[in-house]
């Protein structure tokens, strides 16, 4: 079978639709194009139907009963529904929110918004495997705090936090706890009872289902969360979230759920078995190459590696039939270099060297074994191109240098 | 972000990558940039002290694509002029020529200052005294 250039192994970014995902959603465009919210015909009934089914599959997946599913735009809308959400419903008993520094900014700019209106905000560190400290949690927590707000998996880095055990110290403490589950869901078991969760983010585009649609699960039983809407107008979703329902979505996303829930624990020993060949494939083969974060708690499919004197952008550009991403600065809208690997505390100039490798359901042992001879390959030639190569190789200790960086006379 | 086709072209077969014999007292040296920005440019020119040509350039750079083309296009534009030609080079010249986004201009200023730097360390050597500050090079300790 010809392998298809470019390979993308960039599945943390998003994933492509699975066929018999875009097969469920198909009748839902011109068929069955009702409106969910129409009581009194049958293409609403059955536009209802197609919802409702695709709810408990949601449900199912993470362990959850179908009214505890709230359907959304995405996660970014739904995370924005549980912190805002809580945080306006939950003023009387407090002001004060835990996150932590490598949460992705949907998370982080909400609770940038919340400080602006008077609440307050703690941004635990993590520790050089990228985990955050159990005991620093615990320190953090006053009287007055009301949500914790936690990712299951990061999406740079693939690192998985301690969610059971952060899930046991909220129940303790009696404050809600919310997990950005985007990276997490259908690629590892995750469940709201066994892992003590009261509010969870899912995203579509993440598990091979489509863009624009996602869910809040928001707790019903052992406590009962309540969340004041964000978006008003007409009170669908038990008044929690306003607007006419992305019928095809959100088939969508049902049926990658259940795909997901069927073929996980196949799709994640394949991955691991991939992701762990081309991490051994590049660096034999390669001299001074770090992972960045905990191998031991990663998701299956995810690899970050640093490749000291080649910078990440030229690194790209080399391997310019490979979909993948950077933690260089060069490589963002802002010319700042990733802030996750920089709390993981890697220095920037290797944070400038790094690759983001995703894995997905699509990709084979044939790309895989492409994309290392491709990245061995190119790394090796830009290292001739490389000054700080050849200084390492000279014995110059580059930390010691005094740099001199580019005038802004111009 | 697409590249235009000659930052492509510098980067799939860059021009006079390698080093000169630093100890030369007819090569200068320049080393500008920082690793924690992403950017270091290694600039190196053969001058004939009689007639002031630049007859040999080399470089490395660790850097983006386009940082990589600009420091290439600076070695093809100072082979062959003289030290007073390859210092009226400026940035513009070759975000002109590599159609650089605005984004990634600083790369050609860096390679701006890696000439200037290159050709003040010649000058050093040759005992000239400078009317204009040069741009300093990094120095190890």
């Amino acid at each position: 079978m010809a392998m298809k250039l470019p390979v993308y192994m960039d599945n943390h970014a998003t994933t492509p639709v699975d066929p018999r995902v875009v097969e469920a959603m198909r009748p839902y465009f011109t068929e069955k194009f009702g409106n969910a919210a129409s009581r009194n015909h049958e293409f609403g009934w059955v536009a209802e139907e197609g919802v409702e089914n695709a709810r408990a599959q949601v449900a199912k997946l993470i362990g959850a009963t179908p009214k505890e599913i709230v359907f959304t735009s995405g996660a970014t809308e739904s995370t924005n529904l549980a912190i805002k959400g809580a945080a306006e419903m939950y003023r009387e008993k407090g002001n004060h929110i835990i996150t932590q520094v490598t949460e992705h900014k949907a998370t982080l700019d909400t609770c940038k918004r919340l400080e602006k209106y008077g609440y307050e905000v703690t941004y635990l560190p993590v520790e050089k495997d990228g985990r955050i400290n159990l005991e620093d949690l615990r320190r953090a927590i006053t009287p007055k705090t009301i949500l914790i707000s936690i990712m299951y998996a990061n999406n740079e880095i693939g690192v998985v936090q301690p969610i059971a055990e952060i899930g046991k110290i909220a129940k303790e403490k009696g404050i809600f706890f919310h997990v950005d589950g985007v990276q997490a869901i259908g690629k590892i078991p995750v469940d709201v009872q066994k892992d003590g969760i009261d509010l969870m983010s899912i995203s579509g585009h993440k598990i091979y289902g489509p863009k624009g649609v996602g869910a809040l699960y928001v707790r019903r039983k052992n406590p009962r969360v309540q969340l004041s809407a964000i978006i008003d107008g007409g009170g669908h979703e038990r008044g929690m979230r306003s607007g006419t329902l992305n019928v095809p979505g959100i088939v969508g996303l049902g049926k990658a759920c259940e795909l997901c829930q069927q073929e996980m624990a196949a799709e994640a020993e394949r991955l691991r078995g991939l992701r762990d060949r081309l991490r051994d494939s590049i660096m034999s083969r390669l001299d001074e190459t770090f992972i960045n974060g905990s191998m031991e708690h990663r998701l299956p499919h995810s690899l970050n590696i640093s490749f000291a004197y080649v910078e990440g952008e030229s690194l790209l550009m080399g391997i310019n039939d490979v979909a993948v991403s950077s933690g260089s600065a060069c490589t963002s809208a802002t010319l700042e270099p990733s802030y996750v690997l920089k709390a993981l505390g890697v220095g920037e100039d290797l944070a400038h060297t790094s690759i983001r490798f995703g894995l997905g359901r699509f990709n084979t042992q044939e790309e895989v074994d492409y994309v290392a001879d491709r990245v061995v390959e190119t790394v090796t030639r830009l290292r001739e191109l490389s000054p700080l190569y050849e200084m390492a190789k000279e014995g110059v200790d580059i930390s010691k240098m005094k740099w001199v960086a580019a005038s802004d006379t111009h | 972000m697409a590249y235009s086709e000659k930052v492509v072209d510098h980067y799939k077969n860059p021009r006079n990558v390698g080093s000169l014999d630093k100890s030369d007292p007819n090569v200068g040296t320049g080393l500008v940039g920082a690793p924690e920005c992403g950017d270091v440019m290694k600039l190196q020119m053969k001058v004939n002290p009689e007639t002031r040509v630049i007859e040999e350039a080399k470089f490395k750079t660790f850097g983006c694509g386009s940082a990589i083309a600009s420091s290439s296009l600076a070695t093809e534009w100072v082979k062959g002029k003289t030290v007073e030609e390859a210092l009226a080079i400026k940035n513009t010249d070759i975000v002109r020529e590599l159609a650089l986004p605005p984004v990634k201009i600083h790369c050609s200023v860096l390679a701006e200052d890696a000439i200037k730097a290159a050709l003040g360390d010649w000058k050093k050597k040759q005992g000239e005294a400078e009317s204009k500050p040069e741009e300093a090079s990094a120095t190890a300790s």
